[in-house]
């Protein structure tokens, strides 16, 4: 059993409740903060926790904290980025459902330490029932005197607001959150100026993720120094991740980065092995935007070493070999999936959810899934993966926002990695209307040169 | 105000200093020539335009004098401030010049390419870029994506088809006009302009969205289909209007004027009044002053040289010079000959005719009259 920190108590009955929640040691890290710690200590114990980002990219979140300017008589805002739509994620909708307290409390402890008097919660409009017990924690949270003016007496004001979005995966990017909590199109701004000098209302502003303000608590509740003991390297602390696929028990478990991909697969506590006994193809193992790993390379990296369930580990090798931890949703595919399918899928994904202000993103996405189509529905040449390949290209970098990005990536880890099944497709445009590839050699430890 | 820091800068191997602040792209089109990088989206006189395109994507290989690292990535030059001793690689770096030529098949994607019919023909900054940075052919073979036709009010046009997103016309309104009545509906490549819900464009200075497309999608309905603008005379003209500036450029064939605009200097952006400011014109200026009688002439515009436009005019002191040269003068005493001797080759012509020796233009006859004299 490992480590649980935030999901500790979710399975206690009413915890979604501010009484049981309270009962049960809830909102004590807060008093403590509020009441014993300065503004500079919270800040700092964060940055020793060596906390990540947990929303895609991981960024060391007590940096990000520093670098918040602070111009005299002008407010800062902090914002929680519940605008979880990458698809395959799903560890913040379970958060905020069953622990709506827990994240008001990172967020109560957050706003103090960034001296944000109006925190803005930015969630998806699909959540609709989630922003709704989110709405009801606050009004509980409100009553008991942990929001509002003058909280325990310390001075500090602080309200949150909840804010739906309407159903854009663009608007999960914190400048086009911005702007989106601003009334505006939600478009990625030009960075720079960044949020921490220019955001919200052109006021310095945080933009951090629901997991990683939840785990702010168990940050001031056990100290930095002991939270940076869990997990190992620069992965500290515990992950939320959202396993779905070909898998016996998919759901959102919390790991504390030490347990290797084997055993997150197929051991009885975690996903459980892969469903109906079938053998395992690939993984996307952060979220659609990252690149898809053959077995393979998924369970052992390219030096032969086991890959494990973190930042470093999963990363090692690059794009290339590796791939990226991103916001920790883990797809599995049996041998039954077809790997063009999926990459078709994905592009049309991104190709619906561009935002359509620079070209590379708004034009290039389309392209990509008109030639995976194409190919899919066995009319592809050869010529087109190469074409696929240099769109992609010349989308990855180019873009303003990272959605251009997102958008090369499963592109070309697909390519990369399953070239052959692409080739097979089109090599065999009948019978890759009624056939699968199957699991060829994917499963196979590959030969790696010295 | 103290004095201005001024910011070391090299373009291409090209070194200029530029007042902090300047953005990169700036600083290149002081050095000029091929080094500023072309922009599609960008407007100087537009707050906040930039950036979207990416056809102004530049290789910073030295960040500055104190951090000489170099940006990760290729980075929107119009958008991105320079620093001191930052050192930048524009046609020079192949990575740009990759960037680009796909940048510029990206824009072309779903661009009709329907010059012949398009009334901005000629003086296009797509078909400028492209011709310059793209390839001649596309890799594409799908259907482009195309749209219904909005219907804008009686003054502006609008080919939803050949639009590039480049919102210079949303800022435009933004900053021009008291409210905004178009934008930007629906999301990636099925993002279109658009009223909401059909409305016409009617403040006194929304004819200025014409000016600043940088393709055919927004156009004069009082010129559409009249004239190619390469048949077209510029002049420069003013006169006292009392809502702009009047400081306008006719566009003449004969004395009859075919369309009103606004002065662009090279970079095709509105050019400046004496005053310093932007000269956006009106609507009664754009639309409805077309006779000469309207007008102070003050004389032909100079077009820049790399236009279509320019076909037909002269280089330089553009327009008000005509060449001074004589034939006799330029001859000095010789007499010409055909440049290419046939009549060597030729047994139907005779060598020996002189043509120069002959007086007036030669024909059947000239020859057959020394045919007989042999």
């Amino acid at each position: 059993m490992g480590v649980k920190l935030l999901l500790e108590k979710a399975n206690v009955p009413g915890i979604r409740t501010y009484d049981v929640y309270r009962r049960e040691g809830g909102y004590a890290t807060a008093e403590k903060a509020l009441k014993e710690m300065t503004i500079e200590s919270i800040v700092e114990e964060v940055k020793k926790s060596g906390l990540r980002g947990r929303g895609g990219a991981g960024f060391p979140a007590g940096m990000k904290w520093s670098f918040i300017a602070k111009p005299e008589g002008v407010p800062r805002h902090l914002v929680c980025n519940a605008d979880e739509s990458e698809p395959g994620t799903f560890k913040d909708r379970y958060l905020m459902e069953f622990l709506p307290h827990l994240l008001l409390e990172g967020l109560l402890i957050s706003s103090f330490a960034l001296g944000s008097n109006d925190t803005y919660i930015y969630i998806r409009g699909e959540y609709a029932w989630v922003a709704d017990i989110l709405e009801e924690a606050i009004v509980e949270a409100t009553k008991n005197g942990w929001l509002g003016k003058n909280i325990l007496g310390t001075g500090f004001d602080c309200m949150i607001h909840v804010h739906r979005g309407a159903g854009a995966y663009i608007c999960g990017e914190e400048t086009a959150l911005i702007e989106s909590l601003e009334g505006k199109r939600g478009n990625p701004r030009i960075k720079p100026p960044f949020p921490a000098i220019q955001g919200l209302w052109m006021r310095p502003t945080v933009v951090n993720n629901v997991e990683t303000l939840a785990a702010v608590v168990p940050i001031i509740k056990m100290g930095g120094d002991e939270y940076a003991k869990i997990g190992v390297g620069r992965s500290t602390g515990t992950k939320l991740i959202s396993a779905c696929g070909n898998i016996n028990k998919p759901g959102v478990y919390e790991i504390d980065m030490t347990i290797s991909v084997e055993d997150f697969i197929y051991s009885d506590e975690y996903c459980g092995g892969i469903a109906n006994g079938k053998r395992l193809k690939a993984c996307i193992p952060g979220g659609s935007s990252v690149p898809i790993l053959p077995a393979n390379l998924l369970l052992k990296t390219a030096k032969g070493e086991t890959r494990y369930m973190n930042y470093e580990s999963l990363s090692d090798g690059g794009f290339a070999t590796g791939s990226m931890m991103g916001s920790g949703g883990f797809i599995i595919l049996d041998e039954d999936q077809c790997i063009v399918k999926n990459t078709l899928t994905l592009a049309r994904f991104y190709r619906h959810e561009s935002c359509g202000q620079c070209s590379p993103c708004r034009e290039g996405t389309g392209w990509m899934e008109k030639i995976l189509q194409k190919i899919e529905s066995g009319k592809g040449e050869v010529s087109d993966i190469d074409l696929l390949w240099d769109i992609q290209r010349k989308i990855e970098g180019n873009t303003i926002c990272p959605l251009g990005d997102a958008a090369a990536w499963p592109v070309a880890a697909a390519i990369r990695h399953f070239r052959d099944e692409f080739e097979w497709h089109i090599h065999n445009r009948a019978l890759s209307q009624t056939s699968n590839f199957g699991l060829q050699h994917y499963a196979d430890p590959i030969h790696v040169p010295a | 105000m103290s004095e201005q820091t001024l910011f070391k800068v090299t373009v291409d191997n090209i070194t200029i200093e530029v007042p902090a602040g300047t953005t990169i792209l700036q600083a290149a089109r002081q050095i000029g020539g091929a080094v500023a990088p072309p922009a599609m989206c960008y407007y100087s006189k537009l707050q906040g335009s930039g950036g979207k395109c990416r056809t102004c994507l530049v290789e910073v290989f030295k960040g500055s004098e104190k951090d000489p690292r170099p940006m990760p990535k290729l980075v929107a030059s119009c958008r991105t401030t320079v620093m001191d001793g930052m050192e930048v690689k524009n046609i020079t770096s192949e990575k740009v010049v990759d960037a680009r030529a796909g940048i510029v098949e990206f824009l072309l994607l779903n661009h009709p390419l329907d010059c012949p019919i398009c009334d901005q023909a000629g003086e296009c900054h797509l078909q400028d870029l492209s011709f310059e940075h793209g390839k001649s052919s596309t890799r594409y073979e799908f259907q482009r994506r195309t749209f219904k036709k909005h219907d804008l009010g009686k003054h502006i046009q609008l080919h939803m088809t050949r639009c590039i997103l480049c919102y210079r016309c949303v800022f435009t309104a933004d900053q021009l006009t008291n409210k905004r009545a178009h934008g930007i509906l629906d999301r990636g490549d099925h993002a279109e302009i658009a009223t909401h819900i059909e409305k016409s464009l009617d403040n006194e200075f929304i004819g200025n969205v014409i000016d600043v497309c940088p393709v055919g999608a927004l156009t004069d309905k009082t010129f559409r289909f009249k004239n190619r603008v390469w048949f077209l005379k510029p002049m420069d003209a003013h006169r006292d209007c009392p809502t702009c500036s009047g400081r306008v450029t006719l566009w003449n064939r004969g004395d009859e004027v075919y369309r009103v605009t606004a002065r662009k200097d090279e970079w095709g952006e509105i050019e400046d009044t004496p005053e310093g400011k932007p000269g956006w014109i009106c609507n009664t200026c754009r639309f409805d002053k077309k006779q000469t009688t309207d007008w102070v002439v003050e004389g032909p515009r100079e077009i820049s040289r790399h236009s279509v436009i320019a076909q037909g005019h002269y280089a330089g002191n553009i327009g008000t010079t005509k060449p001074t040269e004589t034939f006799a003068a330029i001859n000095d005493g010789r007499s010409p000959h055909l440049l290419m001797d046939i009549h060597s080759e030729s047994e139907v012509n005779q060598p020996n005719v002189h043509l120069g020796e002959n007086e007036g233009p030669s024909n059947g006859a000239t020859f057959n009259n020394n045919i007989n004299n042999a």
